[in-house]
């Protein structure tokens, strides 16, 4: 069972990898973008980190809403009111229970996912942060390692692939042979998940 | 990198406060980012919002003022605001006669806004919106996210905020406003690559004696490279681009734009080739605007707007405007 203690544990470790793969972001980022997707969701993270030490929720659900809030109110651009939907939607799927299992996570973070290609109109193959998110919630149902490795896989599976959505997709063409930032960042949050669960 | 900056951080906090210095007009919220007209609610005015990333001065903080935008919200640069500052913004110009968002076609710019509007409604604001995408550079706008908002941003400022002024209900002023986007295209060439405050270093590279065909405002690289090319083909590349999508049937108001590292020597000097062109084409000029208006940065290059004009957006155009830094009339 997930308690609130883990999603807390999690998202600290997803702003850990932030702020380690920052610069990382911002190139990838910079190819194909306006080189800003690291220091946007650095800020982000960081006052996510913030308000959940200063008001810690008391459930999982809360947790990520309370996280996805955040997110929206300080990202700013495309990435926060896509990772705020993100983690709000996931964290209102999940209710008001006290702990979550793996499963109902699975199902909640699916709907997540939902939301943000409702949001943003992207499906797979579009170039964004679905591309790495779809393959996480499928691969869920295996185990928290799968979900990391398939959302990596996915990540780097862009590369080759034609910017729709976004600003990368202003540059057509040009946009092939470049590994999406979204995409890149989204995998971080899912290895982070793997991570906080010890696989 | 040599910027005339603190620490990359307070970039756009250490503009505003400025900002809030020199223009005693305006109502700077340096902490939650909302440039607001000092008398704003104006009593049965609809108020206008635009914002976007900063970077794009003085779009669009430096058309807050009478005849113009009610309020801009600066986001961080080239990323978009969030929907708080948007709310911020509306609660603050809203008289009762409701509130027109004036948004750049980037996905950003209309998820934060789109949000920002529910929350307002919530608030009980009523919020129209007009979403500018006038860029023709981008084709095959199915299979993309659509055409940017560039250069047209300000004619729709613009013309609608003079609609505004003279008390047209909210339906009328986001009418008017969808047909100055409608009767706008624009173009924008490249000369140099932008440096961001926070990256440190030019956003891709442009090597010498090459330029961008078709950039948008945001650093991002163009459709097409070229060797480098004389103001005089340029132009023609530029406003052919633009009336090959326009086919406009009576006359235009030009704005021959700077995208911030531009000399306004170089940028008359364009628009003296962009007035050939047109010319040449049968195309009436009313009225020219050149300047640095909606701007990238460091970035050197220009941009090309057109927009077609009836009798009634031309005298709206023509309205007194009292902005930081658009003036006339007053």
């Amino acid at each position: 069972m997930l308690d609130v203690d883990f999603f807390r544990r999690w998202l600290t470790a997803a702003a850990a990898a932030v702020e380690r793969e920052a610069g990382r972001l911002t190139d990838l980022d910079s190819a194909i973008g306006d080189a800003d997707h690291g220091s946007n969701l650095q800020r982000g993270f960081r006052a996510v980190i913030a308000a959940l030490e200063a008001e810690p929720p008391e459930t999982p659900g809360a947790t990520l809403i309370l996280a996805g809030r955040q997110l929206i109110s300080t990202v700013g651009g495309a990435s926060g009111p896509l990772y705020g939907t993100l983690l709000r939607r996931t964290g209102k799927a999940l209710g008001d229970s006290a702990e979550v299992t793996a499963p109902r996570l699975a199902e909640a973070l699916g709907a997540g996912v939902a939301a943000v290609a409702q949001l943003g109109g992207a499906k797979a193959g579009d170039k964004t942060m679905i591309d790495a998110l779809e393959p996480a919630v499928a691969a869920l149902g295996t185990s928290f390692a799968a979900a990391a490795t398939a959302a990596d896989e996915g990540a780097v599976a862009t590369v080759p692939l034609l910017a729709r959505k976004g600003r990368a997709s202003y540059l057509g063409e040009r946009s092939i042979g470049h590994q999406d930032p979204g995409a890149t960042s989204s995998a971080l949050l899912i290895a982070a998940l793997a991570a906080t669960a010890g696989e | 990198m040599r910027m005339l900056i603190n620490v990359p951080e307070t970039v756009v906090a250490d503009g505003l406060r400025g900002m809030a210095a020199a223009h005693p007009d305006l109502s700077v919220d340096v902490d939650n980012r909302v440039v607001v007209r000092r008398d704003a609610p104006v009593e049965g005015k609809v108020g206008l919002v635009s914002g976007g990333g900063s970077g794009h001065e003085p779009l669009h903080g430096g058309f807050v003022g009478p005849g113009m935008l009610s309020a801009a919200c600066p986001g961080e640069v080239f990323t978009s605001p969030v929907p708080d500052q948007m709310v911020r913004a509306a609660t603050a110009v809203d008289s009762g006669a409701g509130v027109l968002f004036i948004v750049k076609n980037y996905t950003g710019d209309v998820l934060n806004f789109d949000m920002a509007a529910e929350l307002a409604e919530d608030e009980g604001v009523r919020v129209g919106k007009v979403l500018v995408n006038d860029d023709v550079a981008v084709v095959d706008s199915l299979f993309t996210a659509g055409r940017r908002g560039t250069g047209a941003t300000l004619f729709v400022e613009k013309i609608a905020g003079a609609a505004a002024e003279e008390g047209a209900p909210l339906e009328r002023v986001e009418a008017i406003g969808r047909q100055v986007n409608e009767s706008a295209r624009s173009f924008g060439v490249a000369l140099s690559v932008v440096t961001t405050p926070s990256k440190g270093s030019p956003t891709f590279d442009l090597p010498d004696g090459e330029l961008e065909l078709g950039i948008g405002i945001h650093g991002e690289p163009g459709r097409e490279r070229r060797a480098m090319m004389t103001s005089r083909e340029i132009a023609d590349f530029a406003v052919n681009a633009v009336l090959e999508d326009l086919r406009p049937s009576g006359p235009v108001i030009a704005l021959v734009n700077g995208m911030g590292a531009t000399p306004l020597l170089e940028l008359y000097g364009f628009n003296a080739e962009v007035q050939r062109v047109l010319a040449e084409r049968g195309v009436a000029v009313a009225r020219t605007l050149v300047g640095n208006y909606v701007t990238s940065l460091d970035m050197a290059g220009c941009s090309v707007t057109l927009c077609q004009v009836d009798e009634d957006l031309l005298r709206l155009w023509d309205a007194p405007v009292q902005t930081p830094a658009l003036r006339w009339g007053r």
